[in-house]
């Protein structure tokens, strides 16, 4: 068990997690996680189903409250905020199961993403007046040329988001969390459910969105391809507990990695994609 | 020939009102119901004020349980608020009409602030019985509290003035709706295409996922009602000051669940579905009434089951739009527009 040491105020590292413990009833979901995200960096998650991936980033954008543990972003402790509090500090997400207001259009899904840099007040939201109206023509502006177009989503835009395919939902819902203007973006399963060209398509995205924003991207995935392509390091979880952390190339060697997909290490390596 | 919309800007995109033609019928029937009260009788006159007060009810309840969707069953309570805010605010303070129905909604909003406060713990059927509470504790202090509502005796209210003008008749008074209709009804549309409306329909449509959005559950349920609860006093204000008197038989419970059908016959979450359906349940029973009256005449015999088959037949008209169009009249309103739009070469 590592002891949480004095370097979390180091600068370099975005985002800081340290012995987190996350228990529902007598299930220890996480056990004394230790991970940190550098700034500008492709961090993947994986491993096997139930690993407690998707429940560390709930915790770190607070929707689940780990009973020990602390959180850091940019050296701040984020530890005890709220969910809604998590956005306005840059950090934006996606869920594994698409999570779009499904009753509102493309566009207002987007824009509902920027929601925490708004500060329309409700009077002049309601005559529409002035600032209100500059701040939303802006808003639309700058979707409409910087997120609609990047993604290539400019045909979809004024359906109801119900109605669209799962693939398409997904890219939405990419959309509105890089609307979120984050700098790190969690992202559970992007390329889950698509075929290899729309998977082709999501990794292109994520790359561009790194490499043209500058945003710091944490990336849980079980398609290993885009995993070992596209991420600078890799962590990986087991039973809630971290076995391995390293770039690419090292985990798939790793002999508790291999032993924790499949527990043979002949099968593993055409998984892993060594 | 028309083959489509073509915007240069996003300002057009953005608009509410996008084509000519649209702006041409809009400035038709500006024209027409500002025109209405020369042509019209008092009776048409008398609907048309209801219809009014009716929309301004209907919109308020709309965005509370159409967008945000927290279903109210305490509507007609918000509405007695804004009432008796008045009645007491003109006869006892001697406060004149216009500043006295502002303050009654925003009493009314501030009434529910307070019962939108277990709307952050409670959701659907829960929240309709703390809502159904909060009526039943309204209605009880409008009827117990002597002293200010004067029970069941009610309140006189003097009509509206300004300057020597009294808007006393259903005519001159048909200006004063019109004017808060229409500053209502833009109000609540403008505040559906910003960050408020959006945040409103995200938490009906998946909460959780709009608290990970940064949106302050709390605050915008909270804002979601006092919202909806001011537009709700306004109408109350506005329907006292036009029936001239106020007393607690005015906002019972069977008034929020007329509230609560015009949103759902009109179309919930849609503000021109507000409007259709407070045209839809004031008109209807109007028309019946007539259809009835005229009838006993034919038939003198039957004449005494024509009247409480209106009930029956109001009732039935609403299942019925409820099984033929869940969506409501807002939809019918999209459809007929969409297969007009590029008629007749659609394809």
């Amino acid at each position: 068990m590592t002891q949480p040491t004095n370097t979390t105020r180091n600068e370099e590292y975005l985002l800081k997690v340290e012995g987190i413990f996350l228990r529902f009833g007598g299930v220890n979901v996480l056990s004394d996680v230790t991970t940190s995200v550098k700034e500008g960096e492709i961090f993947a998650i994986i491993g096997p189903n139930g690993a407690g991936k998707t429940c560390l980033l709930n915790c770190v954008n607070r929707f689940y409250h780990p009973s020990q543990g602390r959180i850091f972003f940019e050296g701040r402790d984020i530890t005890p905020l709220r969910p809604y509090q998590i956005p306005p500090l840059g950090i934006a997400r996606t869920f594994q199961n698409v999570e779009l207001f499904r009753g509102m259009t493309v566009i207002d899904n987007i824009k509902l993403g920027r929601h925490v840099h708004l500060d329309t007040g409700l009077l002049s939201a309601g005559f529409y007046f002035g600032k209100a109206r500059r701040t939303e023509l802006a808003l639309r502006k700058e979707i409409e040329e910087r997120i609609v177009d990047l993604l290539e989503i400019e045909h979809i835009r004024k359906k109801k988001v119900g109605t669209l395919p799962y693939g398409l939902q997904k890219r939405v819902e990419l959309a509105r969390a890089l609307a979120m203007q984050p700098k790190l973006l969690l992202l559970d399963e992007p390329v889950t459910g698509m075929n290899l060209e729309e998977t082709e398509d999501i990794a292109r995205f994520i790359l561009d969105i790194h490499d043209e924003w500058g945003v710091t991207v944490i990336l849980i995935e079980h398609d290993m391809g885009v995993v070992m392509d596209i991420s600078d390091r890799v962590c990986v979880l087991d039973f809630g507990v971290k076995i391995a952390e390293g770039p690419p190339r090292e985990i798939r060697h790793d002999d508790r990695v291999i032993k924790a997909y499949l527990g043979e290490k002949d099968l593993t390596y055409s998984r892993l994609g060594a | 020939m028309r083959c489509g919309d073509f915007k240069e800007s996003y300002l057009e995109d953005e608009k509410i009102f996008q084509t000519l033609f649209v702006k041409f019928w809009l400035v038709l029937l500006a024209a027409g119901l500002i025109l209405l009260p020369a042509i019209a009788n008092e009776y048409i006159l008398y609907v048309a004020n209801l219809i009014g007060i009716a929309i301004i009810g209907a919109v308020g309840l709309n965005l509370l349980t159409g967008c945000t969707g927290q279903i109210s069953l305490g509507h007609a309570a918000f509405v007695g608020v804004g009432g008796y805010t008045t009645a007491v605010l003109i006869t006892k303070v001697g406060m004149p009409f216009w500043f006295a129905m502002p303050m009654g909604g925003l009493a009314s909003a501030a009434v529910g602030l307070v019962i939108g406060i277990p709307s952050l713990r409670v959701k659907g059927l829960y929240l309709c019985i703390a809502t159904l509470a909060a009526q039943f504790i309204l209605e009880w202090i409008f009827v117990h509290w002597e002293a200010v509502t004067h029970g069941i005796r009610g309140i006189n209210v003097p009509p509206p003035q300004l300057g020597s003008m009294v808007f006393d008749t259903e005519r001159s008074f048909y200006y004063i709706t019109l004017l808060l209709v229409v500053v209502g009804v833009g109000f609540a549309r403008n505040i559906l295409r910003t960050k408020w409306g959006r945040a409103f329909v995200a938490i009906r449509d998946r909460d959780l996922a709009a608290e990970m959005m940064g949106i302050n559950l709390f605050r915008y349920k909270l804002a979601a009602f006092a919202v909806s609860s001011f537009y709700a006093g306004i109408a109350g204000g506005l329907w006292v000051s036009f029936i001239k008197v106020v007393t607690p038989e005015h906002f019972p419970f069977s008034l929020s669940i007329e509230y609560l059908a015009m949103i759902i016959v009109g179309g919930l979450g849609s503000i021109l579905g507000s409007i259709f359906g407070a045209i839809f349940m004031v008109v209807v029973p109007e028309m019946l009434n007539v259809i009835a009256s005229a009838s006993r005449d034919l038939f003198p015999t039957m004449g005494k089951h024509f009247i409480p088959m209106k009930e029956v037949v109001f009732g039935t008209l609403i299942v019925l739009f409820l099984v033929f169009e869940p969506h409501g009249l807002a939809e019918i309103w999209h459809r007929i527009k969409n297969f007009f739009t590029l008629w007749p070469f659609s394809y």
